[in-house]
């Protein structure tokens, strides 16, 4: 017997326990001592260790902020709040605006949320309420394919693939048509804010459409009964029994995939053309905050070239932050509640 | 006829459908329908010409040589494949242990306001930019060490695996029944002891898929490697240097000028992919053959 404490003899009914055999101990005596201890001293060390664990995410997150404001202290002292009003962004006079960096990543991303919040939604209303049930594993098995393709391998497809489609095809009839909106004009090079676009909006559909697909989940089923008993056609149970109830969660998973498509990088620097300009047209070259500290950042040598570009990095830090917050606490607010649902 | 009779009320008390009503309908049918369609086309697309482009370039020179000088023909990314595991090594060795403690923690104690804080922390953390925690792990490591290394990359890495491995960790362990539990603390069995061989071995399959899964999402970054690891034409053992990493190749590779680096980079690509899907596909495997007649 491991523990004496817990000796029961054979017989029925209750018996006190023998700690008398324990206390007594002399101090001397270690064993016995040990053998008292048994799942007292085991268990705080082991839960010591796994609080310090949770700590240490904490800590990880402290340890961001602290590093990349302790790094940008530099350029937030030489240019403070005109960093990010300034188009100035020259690391040989170590001049440093970040700018065309925050516009072109704002452009590139509400491109591509524009793009694929339609398709998402969609594939999700397809999923949950019109697919046969046949379909429904394999479809959503092939979506969220999507969101374990690496980054690079996107950006390798719209290098080869996309972006000459857009320069020969897309782009010619899109100026034709579209050109006196002023954002179709100029060369169709294929590479610019049009192809990040793209390419952003086919990397954070499957993040929205699997988050949509969740929330349309736990709308409850009578709630699509009592419409459809109300005379309804299958479009208008959606609309009305559905998606009104799930708004909120969708605008939540829709953030999250904002979110993504901001921190987004190599994708969108091997097809946004890396040029800091600031242009109406979304055929011409742009530049994002993560494109520039993918370009730059090994090759800085100046310690306020290095330090502007952390600059850019807090702010990407901050914004994503934000944005993914407001996102989770969307979400939350209707998935919480659900059994299914672990989140406190 | 008086059943007939009745069903013929019934159908003239509920007005007809109009057509309008109708129409709305099948079209938007027809619009998801097509949603999924246009979902679709890429996804086959970026699948067939990874292995159309790159079935036609991968051989076992590509697998077993070194990238040679830049516009010569040949070469491979063997140096590649090994310094992606060697990085995913290093990652796997700090963050899955890190991960998973974080994750007991959550499941067995964490019932308070600090358990909710290291919960929305570790989402917070999801979202953070891959490349932001490139410069962290650039500044904690690599402006120490004065130099690029693999074990910078290996870092990086790990801070992205904590938060998903602690988060798919909890809730397996939180699926695991009370009852068993209780039942270990009724035979005497510490805490500790309950956790680890009970709770945790239950959950072991759910447990080890998201492990994977947060190994499959660092192993294809490249982004914060790029000034961590930096990339090598040679081969390197050590982990205090600059290291290839195969995705960090395939992005060299297609951006050069070059035809035959490009084919390279589909090449490698297909590598990368079959690589992450056959670890995913080993891992699963043994789990279940391991896992035979366990609950």
């Amino acid at each position: 017997m491991a523990n004496p404490a817990f000796h029961r003899p054979d017989m029925p009914g209750l018996q006190p326990v023998e700690e008398t055999k324990v206390t007594p101990a002399p101090v001397l005596r270690v064993e016995p001592l040990l053998r008292a201890s048994n799942g007292e001293l085991p268990d705080r060390l082991f839960k010591y260790a796994m609080i310090a664990c949770g700590l240490a995410v904490l800590g990880l997150l402290a340890l961001i902020i602290f590093e990349l404001v302790l790094r940008s202290n530099l350029s937030w002292h030489a240019f403070g709040f005109k960093f990010f009003g300034s188009s100035n962004w020259d690391p040989v006079s170590e001049q440093f605006g970040a700018f065309p960096f925050i516009y072109g990543t704002v452009v590139s991303s509400l491109l591509a949320l524009i793009i694929a919040v339609p398709l998402a939604v969609g594939v999700a209303v397809f999923t949950t309420e019109m697919c046969p049930p046949f379909l429904r594993g394999p479809l959503s098995f092939f979506v969220e394919l999507l969101a374990a393709i690496p980054s690079v391998i996107y950006g390798l497809w719209a290098v080869f693939v996309l972006i000459p489609i857009l320069s020969d095809h897309v782009e010619p009839f899109l100026a034709k048509t579209l050109g006196w909106t002023g954002l179709f004009t100029g060369p169709p090079l294929g590479v610019g804010m049009l192809a990040a676009g793209i390419i952003l909006a086919v990397m954070i559909i499957p993040i929205i459409s699997s988050i949509a697909r969740e929330v349309l989940l736990v709308v409850p089923q009578h709630q699509r009964e009592a419409v459809l008993a109300l005379g309804a056609t299958r479009w208008e149970m959606i609309r009305i029994g559905v998606l009104r109830n799930a708004r909120a969660g969708i605008v939540g998973g829709i953030i999250l995939g904002l979110g993504r498509a901001l921190g987004e990088t190599m994708a969108v620097t091997m097809v946004i053309g890396n040029s800091p300009d600031i242009s109406r047209s979304l055929f011409a070259p742009g530049y994002t905050m993560a494109s520039v500290l993918a370009n730059e950042f090994a090759e800085a040598t100046s310690n306020m070239h290095l330090s502007a570009l952390v600059e850019v990095g807090l702010a990407l830090f901050l914004v994503t932050i934000v944005v993914n917050t407001l996102a989770r606490l969307l979400v939350w607010t209707v998935t919480r509640g659900q059994p299914a649902s672990t989140h406190a | 006829m008086p059943e007939a009779a009745g069903i013929i009320a019934v159908q003239h008390l509920v007005p007809p459908i109009s057509l309008r009503r109708r129409l709305t309908d099948h079209a938007m049918t027809g619009i998801a329908i097509l949603t999924v369609i246009v979902v679709l086309v890429p996804l086959v697309a970026i699948f067939g010409y990874l292995l159309f482009r790159g079935l036609a370039s991968v051989n076992w020179a590509f697998l077993t040589q070194t990238p040679r000088p830049p516009g010569e023909v040949g070469g491979g990314v063997a140096n590649g494949i090994v310094g992606s595991m060697m990085i995913l090594g290093v990652a796997s060795l700090l963050g899955v242990p890190l991960g998973i403690g974080a994750g007991i923690y959550l499941a067995e104690y964490g019932r308070d306001r600090l358990g909710d804080a290291i919960r929305f922390t570790a989402d917070v953390l999801n979202g953070v930019p891959s490349i932001v925690i490139g410069i962290v792990a650039y500044a904690i490591v690599v402006l120490y060490q004065k130099h690029f290394s693999a074990l910078a990359g290996g870092v990086a890495l790990a801070i992205m695996m904590v938060p998903t491995i602690s988060r798919t960790t909890e809730e397996m362990l939180l699926l695991v029944p009370q009852a068993l539990r209780e039942a270990a603390y009724g035979l005497g069995i510490p805490r500790w002891r309950t956790t680890l061989s009970i709770t945790l071995r239950s959950a072991t399959s759910g447990v080890i898929t998201g492990v994977m899964l947060a190994f499959a999402r660092v192993a294809g970054e490249t982004a914060p490697l790029l000034f961590t690891t930096l990339g090598n034409e040679f081969w390197n053992m050590r982990l205090d240097q600059p290291t290839a990493a195969l995705p960090l190749q395939v992005y060299n590779y297609a951006k050069s000028p070059y035809d035959d680096w490009h084919r390279q980079a589909w090449a490698g690509a297909l590598v990368l992919i079959l690589l992450i899907v056959s670890a995913i596909a080993a891992v699963r495997y043994a789990v279940r053959r391991g896992n035979f007649g366990a609950a």
